[in-house]
């Protein structure tokens, strides 16, 4: 009996030794006027990061004025309040804080980083920027000249015109169709009001988030938190964008451009991030193409017949649709044997699913790198924004390795058969592939 | 105000940290800044170790540079060193192809390589009571690499299809390339790391191997170890895994030196891809290690002045009051064995021509030249130098890849450490005899990124 219950404790300790210990507390701070954020305490680097996110991002643009967001996200840190561009500025570049703004389609976002004897300017202009942005003329016809030239140096960019064409074949009516840096004519017809609007409108605390790493105690965030965020409306525009789901109809697409080497993207179905499944597909997805150097795509394309440098799938849950997605970049002549083998990769997932082994796998691998994760404080301040806006829980970090430890073997293969539809696929090829005959013309995006 | 703590963390180990900081800021006082505070030592067989620790997280980076890189390489045979770091991949005597990597992702762990000129580097970052079998794995591969022609084979096509999608795939990417052959007349740097079409084409297991036996030993390496360890944690690990391996004789790095040059260069690509012009000016420079290093730290702080941000000289005078440029950037990095380079680069504002560019870059520097920098301007830039090696302390990885850098390029972590100081002893003087030596029109090349002309 003793050497059964050694052997019993020590397949306890096997098993729990993958187990990492959680790295970082979130602490869940409340200001007394009612600002929330959450908070890592770290006071070994005399700095803070945080990032912020209002909900409601570029899919929210008006018709004909696609990139307002964007165009947003680059001007209110160019002036503010009594401030103008020069002078805001000059105090961001004086003092070393790093302050900047960005949208998605889905979201607005902001990231500040300062030394912490900086950390009262630094909250002052975050304040200014999201309260009192001047849009003066000069900066804004500087950064709309910026989002222009950055138009015109993407547009014959392989990778960009196929990641654009897919997103007009999935969603042809649907804002997430829709560019989010906008087109030259779009840019132009973005007027003051436009700006302005957006900020008195979308700029509301009822959809913001808040991450906080570094050195601040919470007693120190609360009376931030209401001297930067309290200006700020309470309650803004509702956020009205309908779902919807990928239209592609699994076809075959090619757009002609004199390059060596295609882009191909692929894309179907996938899975929203609140789905019971999500982590099954996560799961599943890491073992078919998302795990890099162990995933069944790079060892069929590139390991085993070195057909490509970069071959890959994601999942790409967005808040009012999921896409599957992969991609592969080969030469021309070798284009239609790799998406054979990516088309017969899929067939195969979705008929047998993973076997135990690479379940095992991939659960020590997710489980055992997550801590990998926390390498930086404006990472972890990032990961605090996504869980607040996802609802995963202020216990997440805690809980996450549990649920991808409680997917089962049965689970991976449902979830596998539910969403990898080689039939489905919808294929992108930029270049001059060889033997690939499109199903249908390639649709008109901006240039 | 309200706060939910939620259940006690593994804080212990950053209490102790912080109370190693309070006792090391008490020390600071009196003695020089300091970066980021490593233990270093080394082993009977002359490879270095160096140890940062950062508590942040249970996890470690772990990194093996070799003081080696394209640089190094045979005539003929560009693409060699960056093909090799391909290959050790692809097995040793005890594991099979692709084994390195599954074992690594099944203990949970993300790892890596690099080539550049002067060094190639391997790492994992893991749990830390993961590191004793990334040792084991990196000295296995040290020594016992093992390659078949068909591995390589295949490997030599991922490689080529990587230089399509860096190189031939991409305009810009191919004008950088032509501009580095002709910035370096007579120097290795002029030839592209991942190495030119034809001779990769010619690469093979002898040609890898040569290579890998000729400088791939532990004296040739460095050991770097960040996270949440200590020395003493590392060093027994060290020894046993590394310090196993015998040291074998090297080949001293000699590179083919630059003449004098003698005649400005301009380089021109024009591309049906291109839509938005782009310009491209380097100069050869001085780096920490080469003849003239006394103007490197200057030249960080002149890099800083003249294109540090949007409070900088180009940023301020092209995009903000003439309105010429949509962007313009400035780029100089010291860590090199051999010269250096001081680039800047521009982009113009829709409907502006870019000779109008060049020409504005061209006065800003033959103002600079004329009238100098000011106090305020070199105080403003130290301070925000400063700032940066604070900053660079809270990502893991930062302190590992500064120290690699620095000691496969002829520093050492004195020098690393002393960064803080050294820049804060630049002057006015030295910043403007560090611009006259370097802004010469005979050592620079001119890039232009143009449309295809429609006529």
């Amino acid at each position: 009996m003793p050497l059964l219950r050694s052997a019993f404790i020590l397949l306890i300790v096997l098993v729990a030794g993958i187990a990492p210990a959680r790295a970082v507390e979130v602490q869940r701070v409340v200001s007394p006027g009612g600002v929330e954020a959450w908070l890592v305490e770290d006071h070994s680097n005399p700095i803070i990061a945080l990032d912020l996110a209002f909900r409601g991002g570029a899919a929210l643009d008006p018709a004909g004025k696609e990139g307002l967001a964007n165009l947003v996200s680059g001007l209110i840190d160019e002036g503010a309040g009594d401030l103008d561009s020069q002078a805001f500025q000059g105090q961001l570049q004086n003092l070393s804080i790093s302050l900047s703004f960005s949208a998605g389609q889905d979201a607005f976002n902001g990231d500040l980083a300062t030394l912490t004897e900086n950390r009262d300017t630094a909250f002052n202009l975050l304040r200014l920027a999201l309260t009192a942005p001047r849009f003066d003329a000069e900066p804004t016809e500087r950064i709309r000249a910026q989002i222009l030239a950055g138009l015109a140096q993407q547009a014959e960019d392989p990778d960009w015109i196929a990641g654009r064409t897919m997103d007009v074949l999935q969603f042809p009516d649907h804002p997430y169709g829709r560019p989010v840096s906008g087109t030259a004519e779009s840019l132009g017809a973005i007027t003051r009001d436009d700006l302005q609007t957006f900020v008195a409108t979308r700029l509301a605390r009822d959809r913001l988030a808040i991450g906080v790493v570094g050195d601040i105690t919470p007693a120190e965030l609360a009376v931030y938190l209401d001297k930067t965020f309290l200006a700020l409306p309470a309650e803004g525009a509702p956020l009205e964008i309908a779902d919807t789901r990928p239209a592609g109809g699994g076809e075959v697409v090619v757009v002609e451009r004199d390059v060596p080497q295609s882009i191909v993207q692929l894309a179907e179905q996938g899975v929203a991030r609140d789905d019971p499944d999500y982590y099954a597909a996560y799961l599943v997805n890491y073992i078919f193409g998302g795990g890099g150097f162990a995933s069944r795509l790079y060892a069929e394309v590139r390991e085993k017949r070195g057909l490509a440098y970069s071959v890959y799938s994601y999942l790409n849950p967005m808040d009012h649709a999921a896409l599957l997605s992969g991609g592969v970049a080969t030469r021309n002549g070798r284009v239609g044997e790799s998406l054979e083998i990516i088309r017969e990769e899929w067939r195969r997932m979705a008929q047998d699913g993973p076997t135990a082994q690479e379940v095992a796998d991939a659960k020590t691998y997710l489980t055992g790198s997550f801590p990998l994760r926390f390498s930086s404080s404006g990472r972890i301040a990032g990961m605090l924004v996504a869980m607040q806006l996802e609802k995963l829980g202020i216990d997440y970090l805690e809980r996450r390795n549990s649920l991808i430890e409680a997917v089962t073997l049965d689970d991976a293969k449902r979830v596998a058969r539910r969403l990898y539809d080689p039939d489905a696929l919808t294929v992108v090829i930029v270049g001059r592939p060889d033997g690939i005959a499109p199903t249908r013309p390639a649709p008109k995006i901006e240039s | 105000m309200r706060t939910v703590p939620c259940a006690a963390s593994l804080h212990r180990l950053g209490l102790a940290f912080l109370l190693a900081l309070a006792v090391l800021a008490l020390q600071a006082r009196d003695s020089a800044a300091r970066v980021f505070d490593p233990e270093t030592f080394t082993l009977s067989n002359g490879m270095q170790v160096v140890v940062i620790t950062n508590a942040r997280a249970p996890i470690v980076t772990h990194m093996v540079w070799y003081k080696v890189g394209a640089a190094d390489e045979t005539t003929g045979e560009s693409g060699n060193a960056h093909l090799l770091e391909h290959l050790m991949f692809k097995g040793t005597k005890t594991l099979g192809p692709g084994e390195f990597s599954r074992l690594i992702a099944k203990n949970g762990g993300q790892e890596n390589a690099f080539t550049s000129y002067d060094y190639t580097a391997f790492y994992q970052t893991v749990a830390k009571d993961r590191l004793e079998l990334a040792m084991k794995f990196e000295a296995d591969r040290m020594q016992n690499l093992v390659l078949t022609e068909d591995l390589v084979a295949s490997e030599r096509e991922v490689v080529i299809e990587e230089r399509r999608s860096r190189v031939e795939n991409d305009p810009a990417s191919r004008l950088r390339e032509t501009m580095q052959a002709v910035l370096y007349l007579n120097h290795p740097y002029r030839i592209p790391v991942i190495g030119w079409k034809h001779e990769i084409e010619q690469l093979n297991a002898k040609t890898a191997l040569a290579f890998y036996h000729r400088w791939y030993t532990p004296n040739n390496a460095v050991l770097i170890v960040a996270g949440d360890v200590t020395a003493a944690d590392v060093r027994p690990l060290a020894e046993k895994y590394y310090g196993a391996i015998p040291a074998r004789p090297v080949p001293q790095r000699v590179r083919a030196t630059e003449p004098p040059q003698t005649a400005a260069r301009r380089v021109t690509l024009e591309s049906a891809e291109v839509r938005q012009p782009g310009l491209a000016m380097t100069y050869l420079a001085p780096s920490y290690n080469s003849a003239d290093s006394e103007h490197a730290y200057p030249l960080e702080v002149l890099d800083e002045i003249l294109g540090g941000g949007t409070a900088s000289r180009l940023y301020r005078a092209l995009v903000v009051e003439q309105g010429l440029a949509a962007s313009v950037n400035t780029s100089y990095s010291p860590s090199a064995l051999d010269l250096s380079s001081f680039d800047i680069s521009a982009s113009p504002r829709p409907g502006v021509d870019i000779e109008k560019v060049e020409a504005g870059v061209r006065a800003e520097i033959a103002r600079l030249l004329q009238d100098g920098v000011n106090e305020d301007e070199v105080a403003t830039a130290k301070r925000r130098l400063a700032a940066d090696a604070i900053y660079a302390r809270d990502s893991l990885n930062t302190a590992p890849n500064v120290f690699g850098r620095a000691l496969t390029t002829g520093r050492s972590v004195a020098d690393v450490e002393a960064w803080p100081d050294r820049i804060a002893a630049v002057t006015v003087e030295q910043v403007m005899a560090a611009a006259r030596a370097v802004f010469r029109e005979e050592s620079s090349v001119t890039g232009l990124l143009l449309p295809k002309p429609t006529s």
